[in-house]
């Protein structure tokens, strides 16, 4: 069918499901009542009974811990799968182009560019390891900091040098850290099942609620996450820019 | 004035899913997914909210004090982040769609067989 | 309802609009990006710190990072 008609009859099923939506709309509770007791249930079990002062925190890794495990698996998976539709075409040669290529970039990229990437990844990689660690007690957390984390990689990358690692394979590096990043929370769930009686339950001591190294199993769970989605993101970006991003020293 | 956010949620999957079906880039489409998501988080934000409330970080602030539903927003925080690498599975089929087909053009993508 | 939960929501539908309005894949990132941008602002207004620190990374960097490498994939592959 031609666009035109295609458009058409998209416009026509767009207004009848946003009639439908809006009638919809009609039937939910007053904007700024929430119904239901769940929100206010869970406030003194985060801070009373998991001694963390960030009932997100509190919420995603204890009392919906399972969700947050089956998200970590679909990032997980996600990256293993772009990761493998964008390999399975390249060849040797596409690699050592893509290298060569982004070399003489690099050599183009202007001196203020270099200096500025190379002073703030430092800056940014205290910062993300300052939000995965500070997660159970301001905002922050795994998720937030890994990205942070990735995005001082992509930062060296732009400002024209290379991330070069030593006679490991870069590729393998970063693909064990995303794997021992999701490993970890699974074992630490499964910890929960051997040493508290039920699985993703809380096995270490609490400490006192506003310290660093409170919280049980949270701290580590949000390291076990920040390790992860880091070893995601620099995987995929690295392998959309065919692992110019990362190469290993000519031995 | 209540149901402006809901109304807000609902223009957003409309105008994505418009984007979605109109599309003529691959990597227009995805874009336009990311819109089409983002109604989502309106939506559950929207749920969530206490008029007179503050945000459920209890690091400075009294105990006790009313809050905003810290469940919904548990529930999007990881969210945000597996979007982000859908979309990256969804951009690289778009570049083997490419490769294999030389056109990113949805409608094109049938046609040439290599 | 304060006017800035309304107008955040505003700018929000707004971009959102804009993004798929914006038929080039170069500039329809960008814009992308903004969009992502008023929904964190958005998030904020909302008493949703957590959330609006994801979406403010993930937006900034990973989505239009990887929709610009996408297309400059595209024109090496017709070459």
């Amino acid at each position: 069918m031609s666009p035109a008609v295609r458009r058409a009859i998209a416009l026509a099923a767009l207004a009848g499901l946003g009639v439908a939506l809006l009638v919809a709309c009609l039937g939910l509770p007053d904007f700024g009542h929430p119904r239901g007791p769940y929100a206010t249930a869970v406030i003194p079990l985060s801070l009373d009974h998991r001694h963390v002062t960030s009932a997100v925190a509190g919420v995603t890794f204890d009392i919906r811990g399972i969700d947050t495990l089956g998200e970590e698996l679909i990032l997980f998976s996600a990256a293993v799968g772009a990761t493998v539709l964008l390999r399975s075409q390249r060849a040797e040669e596409d690699a050592r182009d893509a290298i060569e290529r982004h070399h003489e970039l690099a050599e183009r990229t202007p001196a203020p560019v270099r200096g500025l990437g190379a002073a703030l990844a430092g800056p940014l990689l205290v910062l993300g390891v300052y939000i995965v660690a500070h997660g159970q007690l301001t905002p922050g957390g795994g998720f937030q900091g890994g990205v942070v984390l990735a995005s001082a990689f992509l930062l060296v990358y732009a400002a024209g040098h290379f991330i070069r690692l030593g006679r490991v394979k870069p590729e393998s590096l970063v693909e064990a850290a995303e794997a021992a990043g999701a490993g970890a929370y699974v074992l630490i769930a499964l910890g929960g099942l051997v040493f508290a009686g039920a699985a993703m339950e809380n096995f270490l001591p609490y400490g006192t609620t506003g310290e660093l190294l409170s919280g049980g199993t949270i701290p580590v769970l949000n390291a076990a996450v920040g390790v992860e989605v880091c070893g995601a993101i620099v995987l995929i970006l690295s392998e959309l820019l065919d692992q110019a991003m990362l190469r290993h020293e000519d031995a | 004035m209540n149901v402006a956010p809901y109304a807000v949620a609902a223009w957003l999957l409309l105008v994505g899913i418009y984007g979605v079906v109109t599309s003529r880039h691959l990597v227009h489409l995805v874009l336009s997914l990311v819109v089409a998501q983002a109604s989502t988080y309106v939506l559950l934000l929207a749920i969530g909210y206490r008029t007179g409330g503050r945000a459920p970080i209890f690091f400075d602030i009294p105990p006790g004090t009313p809050v905003v539903d810290p469940v919904v927003q548990a529930l999007m925080l990881t969210d945000v982040v597996v979007e982000a690498t859908v979309s990256a599975v969804l951009l690289a089929l778009a570049v083997q769609a490419h490769k294999r087909f030389g056109s990113a053009d949805p409608d094109r993508l049938g046609e040439l067989r290599g | 309802m304060s006017v800035l939960l309304l107008v955040t929501l505003a700018l929000v539908a707004l971009t959102g609009t804009a993004t798929v309005l914006v038929r080039d894949p170069a500039r329809q990132l960008v814009v992308a990006g903004i969009f992502g941008l008023a929904l964190a602002i958005m998030f904020f207004a909302f008493g949703a710190p957590d959330v609006a620190l994801s979406q403010i990374a993930v937006s900034a960097v990973a989505v239009p990072v990887m929709a610009l490498l996408t297309l400059v994939r595209f024109d090496r592959d017709d070459e």
